[in-house]
């Protein structure tokens, strides 16, 4: 399986050729070239799932298989920072996951981005982004791990920065990239403090049951929490900054100031999920040693779900409403791991939040690049400016519906089987944590057709011209994630994917299947009620919760509590004192050492005067000095 | 006491001509360094000169009585002196024409 | 007795007339003390038995170089005219320089100095030494110097016509 190298490398020659050609050759081959190269690596892709999955298994188990280690950093005998591909079921569905997409973006962006500045250094970001995501997933080592993780987020930053020209998006791009370093210093103290009491970075050893790598461990314990909780948890902080989880989803809104393909990309499918994928990779050592943590993961999770929820409602973006949904179901997600046990029946969380990882990244690309072909026709993001769309965009109308059913977890679509597994893990984990999970369900379908009527249905807006359908390059990945979420579904997931790689069935349990469906037909029909036809009922909800609804519209103003912290707290009291003491102590020490030298060298200059009379006196005093010396010492 | 008896009995001891020597030396070491005329700077080199002849001449005497290498150097000293002389006065000459002015302080530029 | 009474006499000259040149106020007069000091050198000079530099002190000295003195002097200065004065500090710190240097020489000599009262009768040197001495080739003898100020006198005549042509 060695071809798996040309995965990563060819997005990687990709974005330096494109990078350095720049403008010199013409936008529409950096687009083939891009298209191209990701056409190939999913076709490997592809390639390599099918060759290994029909692989035949040992144990009953899939086997890790690791085609290229390469060491990299020797720290010592036993510490050392390796380059690799690894392969096991999650990461190969990951390199399905993000190849796919990635392709589906790139074909997309060619009628998108078409007549853009900068064409060509967008599709070199997003050849770099594919490059780094795809080397995060396949990290042999937490530690490489880490260096893609940066990769990625550097990627983001440039890709939500593309319209550097806007203030509000540089804004944006340093919210997400400062809010996601910020976590990830929690994400490298976690790494530091595992590696440094098992003596390696390595997933193999670390994730391998063998319990001697932990011996040190177990006693060691810090302000009453044991280390490999510390740890662990600061490693899901670092997660929780990538995947938007409370209170670090700040950036995920903001982030919406990129082009909506890269929304697509990364803020959906992709980086985001990058937190759950973490969690999951490190699943042996959350569950046996501290599964507290895990836990309190679940518990994250679910309130980051429900909040999102709640201020997906009242949003009027159509693409805050989908980045406010994509914080709710990688919530879902999240939870999925957070109640999972360890192995077949107890193990069906962690398979559904894989599968669920799955489903939700296409769907939410295909909603994603709905909401593209939407703003393209009507050059406006706003839901105001929207209504009546399904009469010119019947493509994008049909597409949109089909993802909206799947969010909702209607059968016979992909988000059902997903979303139904979940739901049923949090049932067997507390009664509350399943009605809270529904609940939060029906909310998401709710909001989903509270936007799909606003935007395809109701009262039409006057237009400057009318609009179109999107050319074939916007349509033809439409069409293609539609049927893949219609089809995925199907795909009997347990046998890829599970928490111990061996083999499970996947059983509909009938009594949740039954009340989630019916709380989403519940939900759908309030949103018809409300949202078909033009109607007061929103208005009056809006006017009677006011509170609430301004309260959720402002998105409870977590924003305003940071910009407290950071201004008034960090900049007034540590920051500006700082810059004090470094202008003017500082500074001025430097200035005094300049000031001195110019004094003293003013001083010197005094020497060279071209007085004959002082010259000969500087002489006799030296004789003089001199003498003395030879004469009495 | 014992100086004046030599001095009374016919002897005039080697320190008085040093004495001598020594004023007028610093004599013209005071007078090269505070004075502002380079004609009396000219001077005081003279005097300085001068005084150093004196030394040589009765070191001479004193204590090699019968060479006569300090004497020599005397002679040759003044008459190097004089040349020296000469040409410095030529050049205050010249230094005259250019500035109007034989103060030592103004000679203080390098050649632009 | 003698002697001592000229020493005296010719000492006090030195001193006085010394210390005048170097503080007087107009030029002309520090030069004329000036040729007073070098005839009270020749004085000396001749008190130590030292005819030939006695005669060529003056005739060099006293003669040759006070005359170019009082020829630059008047033609760079009005005569009667106040030389400007320095600033008080200068002088002050020139005096007591000169004054340590002083001190400093003196306390040498004074020390180390053996006392030679011993005045070693010496007699007259004959010109005939003079002349075997000044234009021998021997050892101690210094017939090469003497050429070699004649030279350096050639030099300073056309060195001294040279900076101070007319243009």
């Amino acid at each position: 399986m060695q071809y798996t190298l040309l995965i990563l490398v060819l997005p990687l020659l990709s974005f330096i050729v494109l990078g350095l050609v720049d403008s010199k050759w013409k936008p529409k081959v950096a687009g083939t070239i891009g298209t191209v190269v990701l056409g190939i690596i999913t076709a490997l892709s592809y390639f390599a799932a099918w060759e290994y999955f029909s692989m035949h298994r040992i144990a009953g188990v899939y086997e890790k298989i690791i085609p290229f280690n390469i060491e990299w950093l020797r720290f010592t005998d036993y510490l050392y920072i390796n380059l690799g591909i690894l392969l096991d079921p999650i990461s190969v569905m990951m390199l399905v996951v993000i190849t796919t997409v990635s392709f589906m973006v790139n074909i997309y962006s060619l009628g998108y981005m078409v007549n853009e500045k900068g064409f060509e250094r967008y599709y070199a970001f997003l050849s770099l982004f594919t490059f780094s995501m795809l080397g995060l997933v396949v990290a042999t080592n937490i530690f490489q791990m880490y260096i893609f993780w940066e990769l990625v987020g550097v990627s983001s930053y440039l890709l939500i920065g593309f319209y550097y020209t806007k203030p509000s998006a540089v804004a944006a791009a340093k919210k997400a990239f400062i809010v996601t370093r910020f976590a990830d210093l929690g994400f490298l103290i976690g790494i530091l403090v595992l590696s440094f009491y098992t003596k390696t970075f390595d997933f193999g050893i670390l994730t391998s049951g063998d319990t001697s790598v932990f011996a040190s461990t177990v006693g060691a314990s810090f302000m009453g929490i044991s280390v490999m909780s510390w740890a662990l948890g600061l490693i899901f902080i670092g997660g929780a900054g990538k995947s938007a989880m409370f209170p670090l989803q700040i950036w995920l809104p903001d982030a919406m100031e990129g082009p909506t393909p890269v929304s697509a990309l990364i803020h959906a499918a992709t980086m985001v999920v990058a937190g759950v994928f973490l969690v999951a990779r490190l699943f042996p050592l959350y569950i046996v040693y501290s599964p507290e943590v895990l836990h309190g993961i679940a518990y994250v999770g679910a309130f980051t779900s429900l909040f999102a929820a709640i201020i997906a409602c009242v949003q009027t973006d159509i693409k805050r409403v989908l980045a406010f949904s994509t914080i709710s179901q990688i919530g879902f997600m999240m939870v999925g791991l957070g109640v999972s046990g360890n192995g077949g029946h107890e193990g069906v969380g962690y398979m559904a939040s894989m599968f669920h990882l799955f489903t939700h990244a296409m769907f939410k690309a295909l909603l994603f690049l709905g909401a593209g072909s939407v703003i393209h026709a009507v050059h406006s993001n706003e839901m105001s400016h929207m209504g009546g769309l399904r009469k010119y965009m019947p493509i994008t109308n049909i597409t949109f519906l089909i993802a909206c059913l799947a969010i909702a977890g209607i059968p016979p679509f992909s988000g059902f089987f997903s979303k139904d597994e979940i739901l049923s893990a949090c049932y067997e984990f507390s009664p509350y944590m399943g009605a809270t999970m529904t609940f939060i369900a029906g909310l998401t379908a709710f909001y989903m057709f509270r936007l799909y009527f606003n935007i395809f249905w109701g009262k039409e807006h006057k237009h400057q011209h009318t609009p179109h359908e999107s050319p074939f390059a916007m349509a033809l990945p439409l069409v293609f994630l539609a049927a893949v979420t219609v089809f995925a579904g199907w795909i009997p997931f347990g046998h890829f994917v599970t928490s111990d790689r061996a083999n499970y069935d996947i059983h509909l349990d009938f009594s949740v299947a039954t009340i989630s469906v019916l709380i989403a037909v519940c939900s759908i029909t309030l949103a018809i009620i409300m949202y078909r036809k033009e109607s007061k009922v929103p208005k009056k909800l809006a006017t009677t919760f006011s509170g609430l609804h301004k309260a959720a519209t402002n998105r409870f103003y977590i924003d305003e509590v940071y910009i407290f912290i950071t201004k008034k707290i960090i900049f007034n009291n540590i920051s500006l004192p700082l810059a004090w003491f470094d202008r003017h102590v500082i500074d001025a020490t430097m200035n005094g050492f300049a000031g001195t030298t110019q004094w003293v060298s003013l001083k010197i200059k005094g020497f060279q005067s071209g007085q004959v009379q002082q010259y000969a006196y500087v002489f006799l005093l030296g004789t003089l000095i001199i003498t003395v010396l030879v004469l009495f010492i | 006491m014992d100086l004046l008896n030599n001095i009374l009995a016919g002897q005039i001891p080697i320190e008085a001509y040093l004495g001598v020597s020594l004023i007028m030396f610093f004599a013209g070491v005071y007078g090269f360094l505070s004075r502002k005329s380079m004609l009396m700077i000219l001077i005081s080199i003279e005097l300085m000169l001068n005084a150093a002849d004196i030394n040589f001449v009765v070191f001479n005497r004193y204590l090699f009585p019968g060479h006569l290498e300090g004497f020599y150097f005397a002679l040759f000293t003044i008459a190097i002196a004089a040349c020296e002389t000469a040409v410095a006065i030529a050049i205050i000459i010249n230094i005259y024409r250019n500035l109007t002015s034989v103060e030592v302080g103004n000679l203080d530029q390098m050649k632009e | 007795m003698a002697q001592q009474i000229i020493f005296f006499v010719l000492a006090a000259i030195i001193a006085i007339f010394s210390i005048l040149a170097v503080t007087a106020k107009q030029i002309i007069r520090s030069a004329t003390y000036l040729l007073f000091v070098l005839l009270a050198t020749a004085g000396l000079y001749l008190l130590l038995g030292y005819n030939y530099l006695f005669a060529v002190q003056i005739a060099v000295y006293a003669g040759g170089v006070m005359v170019l003195f009082i020829f630059a002097i008047l033609l760079t200065n009005r005569p009667g005219e106040n030389v400007k004065t320095e600033l008080a500090v200068r002088r002050v710190a020139a005096g007591a320089t000169a004054l340590v240097g002083l001190a400093f020489c003196g306390h040498v000599i004074y020390w180390n100095i053996k006392k030679v009262s011993e005045l070693a009768v010496q007699a007259d040197i004959t010109p005939q030494q003079l002349g075997h001495s000044m234009l021998g080739t021997d050892k101690y003898q210094y017939l090469l110097p003497f050429e070699v100020i004649s030279i350096l006198l050639l030099a300073c005549i056309v060195g001294a016509i040279m900076i101070a042509r007319k243009r």
